[in-house]
């Protein structure tokens, strides 16, 4: 399980003036739930994505997952701990094959069969894929492919997704569908996806709406998904910030 | 052989003992083991210290070994290796010194290698070099590879300085006739206060010719590293040089590339980028449960392989 009590996340913005990116955010993500946080650009929601995994640490408040207090532990110690995360952006690695990173999020040296078997989960030819660097040869698409079955390599506790959908074509998109399916139904751990998609909204158990660095509304999908339907219309959506309470 | 040399041997050559085929076991100064097979000679020069290495026409599938260890502190090696390859061979040379020096004095070896490569042959060539040992005397090493590639010709270089060797100047030189291709790869680690320097020198000189430089070094600690690659196109051909290095610590690298087109249908292209290791790439790498320092190593290592 994982608990945000009162977490905050400021920066320094122009002339040294603090800008609030998160404010007392107080969440509980039960084991086995498939969640989707949702909300405008800019509203916060991959920074809460980068908070829970350590890749940006709270100004105020604390992070406990399955009972332990992580809010000062390092990425790599929550990593160890059971929180994986499969970035929107991809990182490229010249030299490095990609099985070697399927390797290195699985923890053990992987054989062909083993490192094919989880590229072919995210729809990639794996023997086409597994000796290739993962260098700028790659599309946007490819990596963001790799990136997401080094995740369910992991098996992980608690699996974190921010934006799987961007940069990938129709037919990936229609894939990866299936791979959370699937997913959910394999994984005994927490999935939370940070995602605008209409169609991973219409999969999770629980939606949560961020706007403005706060939590605007958190409920199940029933709940939840015909006001953010109902409500708004898709282009305000995704164009600009909207307040889904009004809008509902 | 004592233990050091053994050593030696298994990190430029990846063996321990004598290798199958054709070779020549130069050390400290002195040829200790040789064997020729298959069309291949190897034949002591009269002038000047050094082997002319025969292959004849036709020959494929074989692999030399031209190793130099040496375990003399304060010993300076030079050698002259020829390399007269005929016509329509397909060959594999494993080349390379080891230095191991346990001495208060600087140990040299200069490994001036030539190349004449015939028409219409494949010549893939690994050189490693490497050093080792207490002492504080310095291990220098400067190879010069000079290539001349008749018309169909192609060679590709792999050449490694990955530890242990304080410092090296690397000169290739090479020169292209008609449909000839070359392609070199070089990977150089350098740490404390060693220094490295590379200079390529391409003349492209037939039609169709083509080149392709690739360098991949890291710099540690306070050492220095400089790359120089020159291309000049003289023909329709053509032409890839690109320098890739990581900066680390208080470290210094300059890459100089330049081309030059003397004809309208020349290609080239240059390269060269030098950075730190990116924060994304450790914080990619933490998230998978590996601490910074071994984030680092995995990264340097990947971008060496």
């Amino acid at each position: 399980m994982l608990k945000l009590k009162n977490v905050n996340f400021k920066i320094k913005g122009d002339n040294e003036k603090e800008v609030n990116i998160l404010r007392d955010i107080n969440l509980t993500i039960a084991s086995g739930s498939f969640v989707v946080i949702t909300g405008p650009n800019g509203s916060g929601k991959s920074t809460l994505a980068k908070i829970i995994m350590g890749i940006e640490k709270v100004t105020g408040g604390q992070i406990f997952f399955e009972g332990s207090d992580i809010t000062d532990a390092d990425i790599n110690e929550r990593a160890k701990a059971g929180i994986g995360f499969a970035f929107q952006q991809p990182v490229h690695f010249k030299g490095m094959q990609v099985r070697d990173l399927l390797s290195l999020s699985v923890g053990k040296e992987l054989d062909v069969e083993e490192a094919c078997t989880f590229l072919s989960k995210v729809g990639l030819c794996a023997m086409d894929y597994i000796f290739r660097e993962l260098d700028s040869r790659l599309s946007g698409g490819e990596m963001k492919r790799i990136e997401i079955a080094m995740l369910l390599a992991r098996r992980v506790r608690l699996s974190i997704f921010d934006e799987p959908e961007a940069g990938i074509d129709l037919w990936s998109f229609q894939n990866l569908i299936q791979v959370f399916k699937r997913l959910r139904e394999e994984t005994q751990g927490s999935i939370v996806v940070i995602s605008h998609q209409e169609r991973i909204l219409e999969i999770a158990d629980r939606i949560i709406v961020i706007e403005d660095g706060c939590v605007v509304q958190d409920g199940s999908r029933n709940e939840v998904f015909p006001k953010l339907m109902l409500g708004v219309e898709a282009c305000e959506f995704y164009g600009r910030s909207v307040n889904f309470e009004h809008g509902a | 052989m004592n233990t050091a040399l053994k050593k030696l041997l298994y990190r430029i050559l990846g063996i321990s003992s004598t290798p199958k085929g054709a070779y020549n076991f130069r050390i400290n100064g002195i040829n200790e083991g040789r064997a020729e097979f298959g069309g291949i000679q190897i034949i002591n020069k009269c002038d000047k210290p050094g082997l002319n290495i025969i292959v004849e026409p036709g020959v494929k599938g074989e692999v030399i070994h031209i190793p130099v260890l040496i375990d003399r502190s304060g010993f300076s090696d030079l050698v002259y290796n020829d390399f007269h390859i005929g016509e329509n061979c397909d060959i594999k040379i494993i080349a390379g010194c080891g230095i191991h020096n346990d001495g208060v004095h600087a140990t040299q070896h200069s490994g001036i290698h030539t190349f004449y490569i015939g028409k219409g042959s494949n010549v893939k060539y690994d050189e490693k070099h490497y050093g080792q040992g207490s002492g504080r005397g310095d291990k220098v090493l400067n190879p010069k590879t000079v290539i001349y590639l008749e018309e169909g010709g192609r060679m590709e270089m792999n050449s490694v300085q990955i530890e242990g060797v304080d410092e090296t100047e690397r000169i290739t030189k090479a020169v292209l006739a008609e449909d000839a291709s070359l392609i070199t790869k070089e990977l150089i680690l350098t740490s404390g206060i060693q220094s490295a320097r590379t200079d390529f020198k391409i003349e492209l000189n037939g039609k169709n010719s083509s080149v392709s430089l690739v360098s991949r070094s890291v710099a540690k600690d306070k050492s220095k590293q400089y790359f120089y690659s020159v291309i000049n196109g003289n023909n329709k051909c053509k032409g890839y040089s690109a320098c890739d290095a990581i900066i680390m610590d208080q470290a210094m690298v300059k890459a100089v590339p330049d081309v030059t087109a003397k004809h309208v249908d020349a290609e080239l292209i240059h390269e060269a980028a030098i950075g730190k290791i990116a924060g994304e790439q450790i914080i990619k790498l933490m998230s998978l449960g590996l601490s910074y320092e071994e984030a680092e190593e995995k990264i340097v290592a990947a971008f060496l392989s």
